[in-house]
């Protein structure tokens, strides 16, 4: 009897969860990462507000986002989105505007609007998070020399075998780009033009038999691990779950590799906007944003933050040697432009659609 | 008392009327709404109406004059006050890429610091691509109400610099070889369909009745057997470490190195669509073939004709009826498919309807998306009548 | 079977084409069956493992089931799927059923067309309907909600039970209806206590039909399904997307048994209504 009323209240735990108005819906990325954001940020800001937040998964976009704002029926408060993505929507009015002087300052005085970093700021965000498109291999598979930079990616001759590839031009462009020899400060310059462009898509014509594509985030271990291929562009901090909580054989090559940035933002017309807001803040305090980085690699996106990075939560080793935005990881690494995506994004997409089916 | 036939037309009218009005309402009003959205787009005409005001008397070869500038700035201005210029400038980016941040990047930069004097060197000023005369174009055509643009876009054509019809360059030609393949692909898994479908159906169709009920049975359970499951059932057996590679190389067919591509292809794609669709194949044969008596073969042969010659003859004339309906509906089925081959398809196995997909879920170009359903639409509705000729769309039978 | 082969027909021919069928019933039924013992794999594998194969107990376990029936994902996902399904069954049941009774009137004008139409939905690929139907009900401001999607699976659902009833009714004999009036009942009571009883087998055939098409329906949902109507079939698919884990196995489990016993009670129906109709 017991179990038939467990049972009956989880079925229904989908309708009721909605009907309570302090409860704070939050939308993350899922998986690893998404725990992470739970275990780092939701927790804590339960205990300190009482605030009841249900966490939800997507995958990115905005089309759930629009739909939302332009039905009115609002079910998301806080997104976790991509900077390109939160910069798209804050121009088109999806998202509640976020102004930097609203942000906490640093322990020393420094205003948000300097302690931020910079490719990371947008009207409608919060502080967040750098993380990094990488290539990661299995060590298993290279008993003798081993892959050291993203050129070796491309190299089928010195090491053979199949690639991952994540199915969008994002980022694999710059990639062909870096590995051809175009130096990091000319990638979108050189994207600016035909030749250019024509140049990267030929560079990925070189390894185009050997890719196999994937599409979330979670597949790339998985491939590794299943050795369906040998080396595969990846999000860090998926490697590094798997190195670290599984004890994978895994390698990040942290040469030559594309950061991007994201931060939370609050869907336009939520009634609960101050529950949201509040949120919103918490998170942004350098000593609570830096917490994300005891539970997975991705750095915390303020220069006072970074400075407070330390061990990984569960097995105590030291985070800085796997972070995208240490000294040590940035010396050979480019800043994804999203305003070169925002405005070649649709004619990349056709022209890797085409590129694919060839 | 019998009723009259005009009170027994009514009610049978009044029967069958509330469907009709739920179908009208719930399928052919969404449907209408689709072939709507192809073709008329009133985002940016109602957001910019004094730009493309100004702009209607422009001639479209030399730059516009002062006014227009200063119309055209001070609206994008005031809209991006109001946050409502991103959606304009997304729109006018799918015609000319790099307008999104021209269009944004101006209005910040005069926002900020409204020009004394001319608003057209200040705009060129900020961004040098409005002295370009392709930039105003851009804007004049994402600003038409009623557009053919979608419907060139999935054709995979343009419009030149006077509004000629021009192919796309050849390396954003997508749609068009991707409809052609999507037939291909639908052929091939027709065929392959009908060949395997047609013995087993005889089979069902001229065996003893308690046989036939338990074969059909086989046929049956997967019918019923959720897509996604039996999608699932072929990735877990086709893929790279998938159970037929594990037994091809337990059993020494093939080296570890060798392991088949099945999956994740065209392949792939294939062979989990003829899974799926075969009971739309046997189906619709094995209810013909029940009807066509056995007698007729064997008078056949007792007339000396061999067995090839009485089934060419005899029994495959008979059974055309059949054939035509499974094709047709196997057919029409495969064109619009999405969750197999979205799910098995990887990079060579994409129809038509994962670009459909993407323009509804990813890049919101709603328009494009819109086109593209429609042209599949109208084959589909061609298809329909062809079936409905051939067969009668009212003799349609459940497993 | 050896009333379509000649005396004269070669042995060879018949084993050919009896094993040529057994060959594609086989591909037909075997994927979708291999899912069930790998559900029971003990590793994160989508494969036999040797264990498995040498029968080791410990190579078998229930781990996955634990999963899907512990996790607070899979259960809120049914009950949304039975809502949305249960829902959509009832509206197109009552829909069809009204409109197969119609139809079989010989006196309904335009049979043929109406039909057609009506039977539409069933034959337009579901990517071209539910881009149609996100435009409408966002339109509509209607997107996201169960309203919405109800509505679109009634209507996805309703050509079943129409072709189902009318199957029915096509062995229904028009006298009766003449009879029943002669005998002094309406048009109402002919229908409840002559006709509904006759095709109820059709009637709930049809309603399994409908029911299965919104229980196994994803494409709709994805397209304008919100992030509360995450049905089964829908968190499927995100698994599927992600990674097969052996919980997805566990999950097509339970709807090839569904499936299965969905398949029986329709074979039942049929057998009662060929009772009924002898």
């Amino acid at each position: 009897m017991r179990n038939l009323c467990l049972l009956s209240s989880l079925l229904f735990a989908g309708f009721t969860a909605a009907a309570g108005a302090q409860t704070l819906t939050l939308v993350s990325w899922g998986g690893s990462y998404g725990r992470s954001v739970e275990r780092a940020w939701v927790e804590p800001f339960i205990e300190e507000t009482g605030i009841e937040v249900r966490v939800e998964d997507y995958n990115g976009g905005l089309a759930q986002i629009r739909a939302q704002v332009e039905t009115g029926n609002v079910f998301w408060d806080v997104v976790d989105t991509t900077t390109p993505d939160s910069v798209r929507a804050c121009d088109e009015g999806l998202l509640e505007l976020v102004p930097l002087e609203d942000l906490p300052a640093a322990p020393d005085g420094t205003p948000a609007s300097e302690d931020l970093f910079p490719n990371s700021r947008s009207e409608c965000a919060s502080a967040g998070i750098v993380s990094a498109t990488i290539v990661a291999y299995n060590d298993e598979l290279f008993p003798g020399e081993k892959p050291a930079a993203l050129e070796d990616y491309f190299d089928l001759e010195k090491f053979p075998g199949r690639r991952g590839m994540r199915r969008v031009p994002v980022v694999n462009l710059e990639f062909a780009l870096i590995a051809d020899g175009v130096p990091l400060d000319e990638v979108y310059a050189t994207l600016d033009t035909e030749a250019g462009i024509a140049r990267a898509f030929a560079k990925l014509d070189t390894i185009k038999d050997q890719i196999v594509f994937w599409e979330a985030g979670a597949q790339p271990p998985q491939m590794l691990a299943d050795q369906e291929v040998v080396m595969t562009t990846a999000y860090n901090g998926r490697i590094f779950n798997a190195q670290v909580l599984e004890d994978q054989p895994f390698t990040i090559i942290w040469n030559g590799h594309v950061q991007e940035t994201g931060g939370m933002g609050i869907v336009l017309g939520t009634p609960r906007l101050e529950l949201a807001k509040r949120f919103i803040e918490f998170l942004s305090r350098p000593e609570n944003l830096a917490q994300i980085s005891r539970y997975i690699s991705y750095s915390p996106a303020r220069y006072s933050a970074n400075a407070l990075v330390s061990t990984h939560l569960d097995t105590g080793i030291e985070m800085a040697p796997h972070m995208p935005a240490s000294e040590r990881n940035t010396r050979r690494a480019l800043n994804s432009d999203w305003l070169w995506w925002a405005d070649n994004r649709d004619e990349m997409n056709e022209r890797f659609s085409v590129w694919l089916s060839r | 008392m019998a009723l009259s036939l005009t009170d027994k037309r009514l009610r049978a009218a009044l029967l069958a009327a509330p469907l009709v009005v739920f179908v009208a309402v719930t399928f052919l009003a969404p449907l209408a709404l689709m072939l709507v959205r192809s073709v008329y787009e009133p985002a940016v005409a109602d957001s910019i109406p004094a730009t493309l005001n100004a702009l209607a008397e422009w001639d479209g070869r030399e730059l516009p004059d002062e006014e227009a500038f200063r119309i055209a700035g001070m609206e994008f201005v005031a809209l991006n006050a109001e946050r409502r210029l991103g959606s304009v400038a997304t729109r006018v980016n799918r015609l000319q890429s790099g307008m999104r941040s021209t269009m944004l990047g101006t209005a910040r930069a005069l926002g900020n610091d409204p020009p004394a004097g001319s608003w057209r060197d200040a705009m060129i000023a900020a961004d040098e691509d409005w002295a370009e005369v392709s930039t105003w174009l851009a804007i004049g055509r994402a600003g038409e109400r009623i557009t053919p643009r979608h419907y060139l876009n999935a054709l995979d054509l343009d419009r030149g610099a006077v509004g000629e019809i021009v192919a796309q360059p050849e390396d954003r030609r997508i749609y068009v070889s991707l409809l052609v393949r999507t037939f291909g692909i639908s052929a091939a898994i027709t065929l392959i369909s009908l060949m395997l479908a047609y013995p087993v159906a005889w089979l069902l169709a001229h065996a003893p009745p308690s046989r036939a009920g338990v074969l059909l049975l086989l046929v049956l359970v997967p019918f019923w057997t959720s897509l996604l499951v039996r999608t699932t059932s072929w990735i877990v057996l086709l893929q790279n470490q998938g159970v037929i590679n594990d037994l091809l190389v337990v059993i020494g067919i093939l080296a570890e190195e060798q392991r088949l591509a099945m999956i994740y292809n065209m392949t792939g794609t294939i062979i989990a669509m003829v899974h799926v669709l075969l009971p739309f194949m046997i189906l619709p044969l094995y209810s013909i073939m029940r009807t066509i008596p056995p007698r007729h073969m064997q008078a056949a042969a007792s007339l000396g004709a061999s067995f090839w010659q009485s089934f060419r003859r005899v029994y495959w004339p008979q059974s055309l009826p059949g054939v035509a309906a499974g094709s047709l509906l196997v057919f029409i089925m495969s064109i619009g498919f999405y969750i197999t081959p979205a799910l098995v398809g990887g990079r060579t196995g994409q129809l038509i309807s994962s670009m459909i997909a993407y323009h509804m879920e990813q890049s919101l170009n709603w328009g494009l998306a819109a086109a593209l359903g429609a042209i599949l639409l109208l084959l589909v509705v061609l298809l329909y009548l062809i079936y409905n000729r051939l067969v009668g769309i009212d003799r349609m039978r459940l497993g | 079977m050896s009333a379509v082969h000649n005396p004269g027909d070669s042995r060879l021919r018949r084993w050919l084409h009896v094993g040529f069928c057994a060959a594609v019933l086989f591909f037909l039924v075997a994927p979708v069956l291999v899912v069930i013992p790998l559900s029971f794999n003990a590793e994160p594998y989508f494969t036999f493992t040797e264990g498995m194969l040498r029968l080791e107990p410990d190579a078998w376990s229930l781990r996955w089931y634990e999963n899907v029936l512990g996790e607070g994902r899979w259960l809120p996902a049914l009950g949304k799927s039975l809502v949305i399904g249960i829902a959509a069954t009832i509206v197109s049941t009552t829909l069809g059923t009204l409109a197969a009774l119609g139809l079989s009137s010989p006196a309904m004008p335009g049979r043929g067309l109406i039909m057609a139409v009506l039977i539409s939905p069933m034959v337009t690929p579901i990517i071209i309907t539910a881009a149609g139907m996100s435009f409408f009900y966002s339109d509509l401001g209607l997107g996201q909600t169960y309203t919405a999607l109800i509505l679109a699976h009634a209507v996805l659902g309703a050509p079943f039970v129409l072709i189902a009833v009318s199957a029915s009714l096509s062995g229904y004999n028009h006298d009766l209806n003449r009879a029943a009036a002669n005998l002094g009942a309406d048009g109402w009571t002919t229908l409840r206590r002559v006709q509904l009883p006759l095709i109820a087998p059709g009637v709930f055939t049809g309603a399994l039909f409908a029911f299965s098409a919104s229980f196994d329906e994803v494409v709709v949902v994805l397209f304008i399904g919100g992030p509360e109507q995450r049905t089964i079939p829908r968190e499927m698919w995100a698994g599927i997307r992600e990674q097969i884990s052996p919980e997805i196995l566990a999950v097509a489990t339970f709807l090839i048994v569904f499936a299965i016993l969905l398949l029986a009670a329709v074979n039942w129906l049929r057998q009662r209504d060929y009772v009924r109709a002898s």
